[in-house]
């Protein structure tokens, strides 16, 4: 801490105030990997609050049976919505913006390999967003207006034909995803070039933090997950401008090619989304745990071994298709293996809090609950993966509460625990943490309330996708306290919002370095300069700021 | 401050990384690739699953001399890359023109074959699963080729005004990779329409 100098601490907050024109010019035309970061989290945290809306609008329907809150079509769409904004719009934005801004900073670079590629990805994205939205009022032409897509976020032939979707809502979803895969293929070729290529002298692979790499294997994963998607959305598109037959079962096109075809981008997609929480808890958790990580290497080897693996699970979304016992074998395989990566990771994670000087920070409660939850994902992953166990299962309320603990339980948590890391960074203030374990606390009851319990109604034979359900089911209760949780995580997440606010104005100053952290981030001031850093530095070990603090004992005499 | 982790040790052993033109090209294929390898996958399954006509066998036929233009066209463009690098300028614009021109030779083939196709065996996107999956794989690719074409064009014409040097070698290597990168993919789908397909 001695090291740095005190001027660039304390922010003046001293320069003129200038015009909003210049201010968004500044931004519109900006090139540089930290706004362009802080715009992909502005963008998706946006598109949280619309897509959290959704959620709760159908909680509100199904907290009470034979409830006629929003009508049956409404209901389509609402569930269609909330899974593309929460998929596309929400979880690949706000992890494509945390790994811009603090790639090239983590590496000692002073930009991405390609600044002008990463405004383009960025804004091509954004407009797919806004795409996606607009077809609330030009779905069915302008008059139309409510006509949003309503085919399920896997878009299912031959609900998609022109037959089953007329109007163009359906093209709405084509095209503001093709767009983001556009955005999403650009950023992950970015992020690969810069970690290969931009490097400090002294980064080898070896030392690079395992954020970066993580970010590696997620980026290569995007190559050849996107791309299928981006495929299949063509041919999609084709079908209903061109009148091909894709996926025409009138004309022998097959409906399961299309499940195929989604699936083989669906399930690694959900790798795409999760790895990036982990490298937020490989940062995280050794620094509040005061420890080095525990087992860099199999940390790196379990990362690339779930990218590999996860591209050979994807028909376990398809068991009740009916394939060949073959096949259902091969899959129910894969996806047990998929978890012994996963758990390697868990296992290291518990075994550097192990002994640790555990601080139990906003961020840190976070992280904590998310691997705990991500246990418990992980668990009922494995039960689905039985196919028998699947039959019964697949379609219902089960299949929802377990992914969405892997996506709220799992990566929402993780991405909060990064922001209350991060954001001193970003903004040079502190979040405040009493507010943080309101937060906290608040979003985890919500979250058990919610998910824990949606397990059971599933189990119960409730099936998902259906807009509401007869009073004498058994499933009133529960959908009551399922509903209930909703409001906790929504309060929550505006706690959350009033937070960031708070602190962007009012928060203590945050100093380059309030965590006593390892990896060169810290090394600059808060919020970074446009340059990142004044001198490329050069680094000996995994933790260079480490070896800065203690000359008497650095991490390069061990490793 | 940032000065703080700076370690001034080493600074004169070299420190060499890969270039990012050619890393971020090697993605790119990479994503390109599976976009191919889907549609080749839609191709391979419909093989012979079209309710009416007209099938391959009637109505493709080899097209083996664009193909030879399309693949020598991988040979002149390396040619055109040595040429620049050793900083012969007026080579390097006889090769680029070259590749340009069988890379042209190969687009005029396909216009020709698809003109073909449709005037006189009927064949649309819109006939059968061979029409819709035979012009989405083949149009995917000739799209390709129109890319890559349009850039070596523009390199051809930077060249002949003379502004193209060898300190642009390493963007015309990265652009090269591209263009092997489309002869590549020619090489698949000419076995998996032309040869397995018929």
């Amino acid at each position: 801490m001695a090291t740095q100098a005190p001027a660039t601490a304390i922010i003046p907050q001293t320069a003129p105030r200038r015009l909003v024109l210049d201010v968004l010019h500044d931004w519109v035309t900006t090139v540089d990997h930290k706004k362009i970061g802080l715009m992909y989290i502005g963008y998706a945290l946006i598109f949280l609050l619309i897509a959290g809306f959704e959620a709760i609008l159908i909680r509100i329907q199904l907290a009470v049976p034979n409830n006629h809150f929003v009508s049956p079509q409404v209901f389509n769409q609402l569930f269609t919505m909330h899974g593309t904004t929460m998929v596309f719009f929400v979880g690949m934005p706000i992890l494509f913006g945390f790994g811009n801004y603090l790639i090239p900073l983590m590496i000692g670079a002073r930009d991405m390999a390609f600044p002008r590629l990463n405004a383009f990805s960025f804004w091509i994205s954004a407009f797919g967003g806004l795409l996606l939205y607009f077809s609330y009022l030009g779905g069915s032409g302008l008059y139309g207006a409510g006509s949003a897509p309503d085919v399920g976020w896997w878009a299912y032939a031959p609900l998609t034909a022109r037959v089953f979707s007329p109007g163009h809502s359906s093209d709405y979803w084509t095209i503001s995803i093709l767009l983001s895969g556009v955005g999403t293929i650009g950023t992950s070729l970015n992020i690969v070039a810069t970690a290969i290529c931009m490097r400090c002298r002294g980064m080898t692979l070896n030392r690079m933090p395992l954020l970066v790499w993580i970010y590696i294997v997620m980026s290569s994963l995007v190559f050849v997950t996107i791309s299928p998607l981006t495929a299949a959305q063509i041919m999609l598109m084709l079908d209903r401008y061109a009148g091909s037959h894709f996926f025409d079962t009138q004309a022998g096109g097959s409906a399961v090619l299309w499940m195929h075809f989604f699936w083989i981008f669906g399930h690694p997609e959900v790798y795409v989304l999760v790895l990036p929480a982990f490298a937020f808890a490989n940062e995280i958790i050794p620094v509040f745990s005061r420890k080095a990580i525990f087992g860099y290497p199999a940390m790196v080897a379990a990362s690339v071994g779930i990218g590999f693996i996860s591209l050979s699970v994807w028909a376990h979304h398809m068991f009740t298709i009916g394939m060949t016992s073959g096949a259902n074998t091969f899959f129910v395989l894969a996806t047990m293996a998929i978890s012994v990566p996963t758990g390697i990771k868990i296992f290291n994670w518990l075994a550097t809090l192990w002994g640790g000087k555990i601080h139990f920070t906003a961020s840190m409660m976070f992280a904590i609950a998310f691997l705990f939850q991500f246990m418990v994902a992980g668990l009922t992953g494995i039960m689905l993966a039985v196919a028998p166990f699947d039959w019964q299962l697949s379609g219902s309320y089960f299949i929802v509460a377990h992914f969405h603990y892997v996506l709220v339980g799992a990566i929402v948590f993780m991405i909060f625990s990064a922001f209350y890391y991060w954001v001193p960074k970003m903004t040079g203030r502190m979040l405040n943490e009493k507010l943080g374990k309101w937060h906290f606390w608040l979003f985890l009851i919500g979250f058990h309330l919610t998910f824990d319990f949606m397990h059971i109604p599933g189990v119960l034979g409730m099936p998902r996708r259906i807009y509401t359900y007869e009073a004498d089911r058994g499933w009133m209760l529960l959908n009551m306290i399922v509903s209930s949780g909703a409001f906790f995580q929504a309060v929550a997440t505006l706690l959350f919002v009033y937070n960031m606010v708070w602190s962007y104005f009012k928060g203590p100053v945050a100093g380059p370095d309030p965590w006593d952290a390892w990896t060169l981030e810290w090394s600059t001031p808060s919020p970074p300069p446009a340059y990142n850093f004044v001198v490329t530095p050069t680094v000996e070990s995994r933790r260079p700021l480490w070896d800065l603090k203690h000359p008497d004992d650095p991490d390069s005499h061990y490793e | 401050m940032s000065e703080a982790a700076v370690i001034p040790q080493n600074t004169n052993a070299a420190w060499e990384l890969p270039s990012r033109g050619i890393v971020g090209m090697a993605c790119l294929i990479t994503a390109e690739s599976a976009i191919f390898l889907i549609f080749i996958v839609a191709y391979l399954y419909y093989l012979g699953k079209s309710l009416t006509g007209p099938t391959p066998r009637e109505v493709l036929e080899l097209p083996i001399f664009t193909s030879i233009c399309l693949l020598s066209s991988s040979a002149t463009v390396h040619m055109a890359v040595s040429a620049l690098h050793q900083g012969k300028r007026s080579l390097c614009s006889l090769w680029l023109a070259a590749t340009v021109l069988l890379g042209g030779i190969f687009l005029g083939g396909t216009a020709l074959e698809w003109y073909h196709l449709i005037t006189v065996d009927h064949l649309t996107l819109q006939t059968n699963l061979f029409g819709t999956t035979y012009y989405s794989l083949v149009g995917l690719h000739a799209t390709h080729v129109t890319v890559g074409l349009l850039m070596l064009s523009l390199a051809l014409f930077f060249s002949l005004k003379g502004s193209l040097s060898s300190k642009h070698t390493g963007r015309m290597e990265v652009l090269a990779l591209y263009w092997h990168f489309v002869d590549a993919v020619w090489v698949v789908v000419f076995t998996v329409v032309y040869v397995v397909g018929r």
